[in-house]
């Protein structure tokens, strides 16, 4: 019923993608507390998330939020419609579908630079 | 369908047995939720699609906080989605760790990083201005004595 299919693997990703996200977040406080040094300590610090390297990982947060968000609302409908739990594999797979979608549509424009050459932007 | 309460105390409201926190707790992630899906992926799109990250300068924000509506913009999102990751870390402690000690080691833990960081955040949001570093001034007098 459970181990092993779809609810399983969901509970699991919405733990571990919460996760990421939060020590994102735990970092993300620290990058921004950089604006009460003064200009060029924040410019430098920020500098860092222009790179390919941290653009790549920055994929990984951004696949991470909007699986965790899709799949928070998947829960919130199985929780309040009576009748959620009887398409809870298709909401898997629309919440998989969904994060895609996303990804895909956010992840060209994050690697965008990258792929040429860095015009107009400083790619670090 | 009474594995799954089994399993995951995060997913099956509490009923049987509960105490009035852990229902606040299980509301909670539900409303801060869909707030945070709102301001978190609004956020996404703004400073990674619509800017590009190299735009984000000191300058970038001076302009994005003269306008105030930003700061309570990030404020709101700060606090939610710290409380929303950090309820979210209990559980996980509720889950795996069982001795009585440890578990309150971990909570302290959790209290204490979840005040300190929303108070880096908050600061940094409110006592923001261009003309007047919060704290540059402050160590920048500690390094030059």
């Amino acid at each position: 019923m459970y181990r092993g299919q779809s609810g399983m693997w969901s509970w699991l990703l919405h733990r571990v993608t919460g996760v990421a996200v939060l020590l994102f977040l735990l970092v993300h406080i620290v990058d921004i507390t950089m604006l009460g040094f003064g200009p060029t300590i924040y410019n430098n610090a920020l500098s860092v998330f222009a790179t390919p390297l941290v653009r790549f990982f920055s994929l990984a947060l951004i696949a991470s939020v909007l699986y965790h968000s899709f799949n928070g609302l998947r829960i919130l409908i199985i929780d309040f419609w009576p009748a959620g739990a009887q398409y809870q594999r298709l909401f898997a797979v629309l919440t998989i579908l969904l994060t895609l979608a996303g990804f895909i549509s956010m992840g060209y424009f994050v690697l965008l630079p990258v792929f040429q050459g860095c015009p107009g932007v400083t790619c670090g | 369908m009474s594995a799954r309460s089994a399993i995951s105390t995060s997913r099956a409201k509490p009923t049987v047995n509960a105490n009035a926190f852990e229902v606040f707790s299980w509301y909670f992630f539900r409303v801060s939720g869909v707030l945070l899906l709102f301001l978190v992926v609004i956020h996404l799109i703004f400073m990674h699609v619509a800017n590009d990250v190299s735009q984000t300068s000191y300058q970038f924000i001076v302009a994005r906080y003269n306008n105030p509506f930003w700061r309570v913009y990030d404020l709101l999102m700060l606090t939610l989605a710290l409380l929303h990751g950090m309820n979210g870390m209990r559980v996980i402690v509720v889950d795996y760790v069982r001795g009585k000690g440890w578990r309150l080691a971990w909570m302290s833990f959790l209290g204490i990083v979840t005040l300190v960081f929303w108070l880096m955040g908050t600061i940094t949001i409110i006592a923001f201005n261009p003309n007047h570093s919060t704290y540059a001034a402050f160590f920048g007098a500690l390094f030059h004595h």
